[in-house]
């Protein structure tokens, strides 16, 4: 071949994503005692879900609140999105909220 | 086989004969790739996550429904609920909510009745009686505490409760346990001021998986105000969740999308006169149509498998190895508690080829198309231009 | 010796836009009839059809009316691939404008109509090299085509030309961009190749090539139709 570049970056890139999807698998079996022991933690505790977004009891436990929260807006609603998508929001109004007693 | 591989080198060299514009049309194709596999990527990672680790989550939860909404259920239930043939543990669970005005975080505050032994992924160990907690990382860095050091949260009646922390979670944990604060029962019942015989829900144990959905019909028919909820709803929900998350990302992204498709097929269909001239030259010294439409597709399959393959590397990096930083804002979403995502690579090979498709045969098809139209011209018309 | 007829045309006309306002006859009903190994000019002034009928005879266009037989085969109405493998295994093409594909080196261009043969890459560099040793170009053949003068240009044109061993060879305007002594040279070439037995047509309007006395007959064009042929006794 007199012009390798591009067949020469094709296979390189081939190779890398072997490579990654590889060290992936030895990383999710290097994780395995760490799967057990959040397992462990899943079943002691009696964890349902992820502690991703927590603002919101629909997104905290996406199965725990009302019938039918998590979707309780209209989904392609995007301010509603859960725990919001792009901007936090603006300062809470603490008059709605209980400040600790002094 | 001998003219295949000269014109796949005439292709090669014909790529690089144009560099600028097709390391141009490479690189904005390899973003959008980029982009495309980064949500999938996530998105599916987070979903086989939930699904691997919550096997070990309670097989049915009973929560009470007062009003379409929840209520804390009677402890009273688990013993009409343990009549039911075929479970085993009954167990009330105390859990709720507690909003922090001093970080504007939201923790989630969990009862146990027990010592916990057992857990690795804890720095210390679990309340072993009323006044201790355990907390997750993301409360102990809100609040600036660690093993040893006090909590201070307020009760239902304004008045500060004192908490040891005997734990920390660790960072392993995080997706689990960032917002966790672990208490004992009966501090979870005064802190919140919980009516006594009230618990949270309550957590069923059944024995054949098989069962679950015909315990749970006979528990919601012997307790009509109560919702059963099962693991498979949870998992399923959280799937929903996420795929709604990226349907999200996806549509924000579709404006762009769009974009590039218009640019890839104005410049792969719209042939420059240079472009003609050359398919009319080769033509007119004896390449037949179909050794210019074989010079196309190596053309076309060069330039989106390379951008393809570009993206997805890049998509992987990013997740995996640089925790989604630069597409977290819409990937990830806010919180003010929120837990590094240090995700497991579980990639789908499926959507990789499914992805593969989606960009490659596109492409190539849109730059064959017009090629084969200057093709099948006479030659004489096509150097033309 | 019998001569024997390699071309022949009936009737052929060529039509650009039919039907348009900007409708033009290039070529109408040119009959015509070309010997293997003699060397045939059309002869005229620009505008005149030259171009178009090189065009027709050399299956680069098809004729809007009439008959092309190449070899006693018809070729107007054949399907494309088969004209494309007439136009590689029959024809050797010199344009006016040459129509080499820059950014690519000498000796590429002179490959390149060997690339979708079963014939080895190193079987058609040797092939290659030999015809730009013929015609003393070898020395630039790793350079890319617009470093190149005219002349030279042309001379890597005529090694494309040449490199599929064609029966006929077709230069159109091939003295258009030369000097007077470059002229000379070419004409020397294509001379030389029509010694080997080569079938050659040109297409011009300079009295050096026309006036020549190699050429056999040269065919006097003009508005698209054949004014009168004219048979030289070499």
């Amino acid at each position: 071949m007199k012009h390798p570049f591009f067949i020469g970056l094709i296979v390189l890139e081939i190779a890398v994503v072997l490579i990654l999807l590889l060290a992936g698998q030895v990383g999710i079996r290097a994780q395995q005692p760490q799967r057990e022991a959040k397992r462990r933690i899943v079943h002691q505790l009696m964890l349902t879900d992820f502690a991703l977004w927590t603002e919101a009891r629909y997104t905290r436990n996406p199965s725990q609140a009302d019938l039918f929260t998590p979707f309780q807006d209209f989904p392609s609603a995007i301010d509603h999105f859960p725990a919001g998508s792009i901007m936090a929001p603006g300062k809470i109004n603490g008059a709605t909220r209980l400040e600790p007693k002094k | 086989m001998q003219r295949h591989r000269k014109i796949l080198e005439y292709a090669l060299s014909s790529l690089l004969r144009r560099k600028y514009k097709n390391i141009a049309l490479i690189a904005v194709f390899s973003f959008i790739v980029a982009v495309l596999s980064s949500v999938l990527f996530l998105t599916h990672a987070l979903q086989t996550e939930a699904e691997n680790i919550l096997v070990e989550a309670p097989e049915l939860i009973v929560q009470k429904v007062a009003g379409g909404r929840h209520d804390l259920i009677p402890v009273a239930y688990t013993k009409r609920i343990k009549m039911i043939p075929g479970i085993g543990k009954v167990t009330p669970r105390y859990w709720g909510y507690y909003y922090d005005s001093l970080t504007g975080g939201n923790y989630t505050i969990l009862g146990v009745d027990r010592e916990i032994e057992g857990l690795t992924l804890l720095e210390g160990d679990m309340p072993i009686e009323t006044g201790e907690c355990a907390i997750g990382k993301g409360v102990a860095a809100a609040r600036r505490i660690s093993v040893g050091e006090e909590l201070v949260l307020t009760d239902g009646k304004g008045a500060f409760s004192m908490f040891t922390v005997t734990g920390v979670f660790s960072a392993a944990s995080e997706l689990l346990t960032n917002d966790l604060v672990v208490l004992f029962y009966e501090d979870i019942v005064r802190l919140f001021d919980m009516p006594a015989d009230k618990a949270t829900d309550i957590v069923v144990e059944v024995f054949n998986d098989t069962e679950t959905p015909v315990v749970a019909r006979t528990i919601q028919r012997l307790l009509p105000d109560t919702r059963p909820i099962m693991k498979s709803e949870i998992i399923r929900t959280y799937s929903t969740v996420f795929n709604w998350r990226s349907g999200l990302v996806l549509t924000m992204f579709f404006g762009a999308l769009v974009a590039f498709c218009i640019l890839a097929w104005d410049k792969a269909t719209g042939l420059s006169a240079e472009e003609r001239q050359e398919i009319g030259i080769l033509k007119a010294i004896g390449w037949e149509t179909a050794n210019i439409l074989e010079l196309k597709f190596w053309e076309g399959v060069i330039v989106s498998l390379t951008s393809y393959l570009t993206g997805v590397i890049l998509a992987y990096l990013h997740i995996f190895y640089l925790g989604g930083s630069f597409l977290s804002p819409a990937l990830k979403g806010w919180s003010v508690i929120f837990p590094s995502f240090r995700l497991t690579p579980y990639v789908s090979v499926q959507q990789i080829f499914i992805l593969l498709f989606l960009t490659v045969l596109p492409y190539v098809a849109s730059t064959i198309i017009p090629s084969w139209k200057a093709a099948i011209t006479d030659p004489d018309a096509a150097m033309r231009g | 010796m019998e001569k024997q007829t390699i071309i022949k045309t009936k009737n052929v006309s060529k039509v650009f836009n039919p039907g348009m306002a900007d409708e033009t006859k290039a070529v109408a009903d040119v009959t015509l009839k070309i010997n293997r190994a003699e060397v045939t000019v059309l002869k005229g002034p620009s505008g005149s059809g030259k171009t178009t009928l090189l065009s027709l005879l050399g299956c680069m266009a098809r004729p809007t009316m009439g008959s092309i037989c190449i070899k006693d085969k018809d070729v107007a109405k054949l399907p494309e691939r088969f004209l494309a493998r007439i136009r590689r295994r029959t024809f050797g093409f010199i344009f006016q404008q040459y129509n080499l594909i820059k950014d690519i080196s000498v000796i590429e261009n002179v490959m390149l109509p060997l690339y979708p043969l079963d014939v080895g890459l190193r079987e058609i560099k040797a092939r290659a090299e030999g015809i730009l040793d013929d015609l003393n170009i070898l020395n630039k053949r790793n350079m890319k085509i617009q470093r190149l003068s005219g002349g030279e240009q042309q001379r890597v044109a005529i090694a494309r030309a040449l490199i599929n061993q064609p029966e006929i060879i077709l230069a159109d305007e091939p003295t258009a961009h030369l000097d007077t002594k470059l002229s000379g040279k070419l004409l020397d070439i294509l001379q030389d190749m029509n010694s080997q037995g080569k079938t050659v047509i040109i297409g011009t309007h300079d009295p050096l090539v026309y006036e020549s006395d190699f050429v056999d007959r040269v065919v006097e064009m003009r508005d698209g139709m054949v004014q009168q042929i004219v048979e030289h006794n070499r």
